[in-house]
């Protein structure tokens, strides 16, 4: 019972204080104290850059992240996981939370990224679009269907016409990438940015804009969170100039 | 029988800790929502998986009796230099994370790995996203329970049957099957359902190596972890499954394996 009221108390006075939170610009007041960041996979590279030039604009403040397939995020906020924002890379998944009661205030969108054949170095199976995935002998893995990239690469080979049955579907993008890096499958549809951030690992083979889909990366926001402050500056900060030139860095497209 | 005053040190923190293991069950029994149980149960991927788990734990079960009751013959019967290091690096997987077991075997038969570029090279088989890699990933996983526990009976079963045996004129191959197995019966049946039991749980060395595909590779570990993220529901009533055959087990067996 004494926990209940506890909770009661966090509560009401997060609603007292959380009315009117504008969006801050990044640096401007001295804010202390750190907050929890879950963060789709696809975003683990540029996000952690973001953390740390955050970190350094804000002395004071420390980002923990936590990276995993978007669906895997929505259910440990959903089971009550100790999160402040929450990045996702679609927006189905981000209403769903909404939906259910989560958010704080209204997502807003902050980055887009496209979708890309990701291959071994060299591409060794000569892929050139996404119609040789169903070649013979060739093995295409692909994220299941909750992953929104898994449910992006649906789309485009249904935009291409391309029927392939995948190996095995992955719980993240980054599953996707090591596999091919192990060099266990040969082919696997993920972002272009993750591919930028394999490096030489592997390679990417483009998907032509008539067949690729757009994913939009929203950001918001959770309710319960003790540091709204923190995260209206963080996200104020992903959205920042600053912020938009380090996500292009890292292969996104711009939010609009 | 003098019936013991427990101290009360002793009784809160065992209070505690059998609370610890009760309250998880407890919760999943409370949550699960039962009117949903038989559509959740019958639903086509469930049976799927079901079956799926079923056929690989049972295949890893006959891999581990044919690979494992040798070995723990030789533990238990041959004196060799290097038997402890060989036991230790054979039962390693009971203590081993299961993604680390995973990612050795995609090192070591998967396609680039060591032993299964040549078998690729040479036959054209590969193990990863098969069915035939999912009995792998669990043997590897399970076949040390059996291999401890055949061996713990081999140990402390009464030799001298099989001396009587042999003095009678009965070759070692008669001896071994109509004597030495008899014999560890009980032994072997409690190792061979640990390991299907074990096998039948395996998650981590699964999804690294065998991937995650319904029907080939998705077992029922697997398809409740995925199951979390679209029908929490569903994934509730199949882990109280995957429980509800585990605790048959461990009743059944009692302590059994434990004492051998």
């Amino acid at each position: 019972m004494r926990v209940r009221v506890a909770l009661l108390v966090v509560v009401v006075s997060l609603a007292a204080c959380g009315g009117g939170a504008a969006a801050t610009s990044p640096s401007s007041t001295s804010l202390s104290g750190y907050i929890n960041v879950f963060a789709a996979a696809s975003l683990t590279a540029s996000f952690n850059a973001l953390g740390i030039a955050f970190h350094k604009a804000n002395p004071g403040v420390g980002v923990n992240f936590n990276f995993a397939g978007t669906p895997t995020l929505v259910t440990q906020i959903e089971q009550g996981a100790p999160v402040d924002v929450f990045a996702s890379a679609d927006t189905t998944n981000m209403d769903k939370l909404t939906a259910d009661g989560f958010t704080s205030g209204s997502s807003r969108v902050f980055a887009r990224n496209q979708l890309e054949i990701v291959v071994a170095p060299g591409n060794p199976k000569g892929i050139a679009g996404l119609a040789d995935l169903a070649k013979p002998g060739v093995i295409y893995i692909t994220e299941g269907p909750t992953v929104p990239a898994g449910k992006y690469s649906l789309q485009a080979l249904a935009s291409a016409g391309v029927k392939v049955t995948p190996k095995s579907l992955e719980t993240s993008v980054s599953a996707v990438i090591s596999k091919i890096e192990l060099g266990e499958a040969d082919a696997g549809i993920v972002y272009t940015t993750d591919i930028q951030a394999a490096g030489s690992k592997v390679q990417g083979v483009p998907i032509p804009a008539a067949d690729n889909v757009i994913a939009t990366y929203p950001i918001v926001a959770v309710k319960g969170t003790k540091n709204q402050d923190i995260d209206d500056a963080f996200i104020a900060y992903v959205l920042s100039a600053t912020g938009q030139s380090t996500l292009a860095t890292f292969g996104f497209l711009s939010a609009s | 029988m003098r019936r013991e005053r427990v101290p009360i040190v002793v009784i809160v923190p065992a209070a505690i800790g059998a609370a610890f293991f009760i309250l998880p069950l407890l919760g999943l029994i409370v949550r699960s929502p039962w009117r949903d149980a038989v559509a959740a149960l019958t639903a086509p991927e469930t049976l799927e998986a079901l079956k799926l788990s079923l056929v690989a734990s049972l295949s890893a079960t006959a891999v581990g009796l044919v690979l494992g009751v040798p070995l723990a013959w030789i533990y238990a019967r041959v004196e060799f230099p290097g038997r402890d290091l060989l036991r230790a690096l054979t039962t390693l997987p009971m203590v081993l994370p299961p993604v680390v077991g995973g990612i050795a075997l995609l090192l070591a038969f998967g396609r680039r790995g060591l032993f299964g570029s040549w078998l690729d090279s040479t036959f054209g088989i590969t193990l990863p996203f098969t069915t035939a890699g999912v009995v792998m990933a669990e043997t590897f996983v399970a076949m040390p329970f059996l291999i401890l526990t055949v061996e713990a009976g081999l140990r402390s079963m009464d030799r001298r049957y099989e001396e009587a045996a042999r003095a009678l004129g009965a070759s070692r191959w008669r001896v071994f099957t109509r004597v030495t197995l008899p014999l560890i019966g009980p032994s072997l049946f409690a190792g061979a359902v640990l390991c299907w039991a074990r096998a039948l749980g395996e998650f981590g060395a699964t999804i690294t190596f065998a991937g995650n595909f319904p029907g080939v590779t998705q077992t029922m570990p697997l398809a409740v972890y995925l199951l979390l993220e679209t029908n929490q529901e569903a994934s509730f009533i199949l882990s109280l499954v995957l429980l509800l055959i585990s605790l048959v087990v461990l009743v059944g067996l009692r302590h059994r394996w434990l004492i051998a």
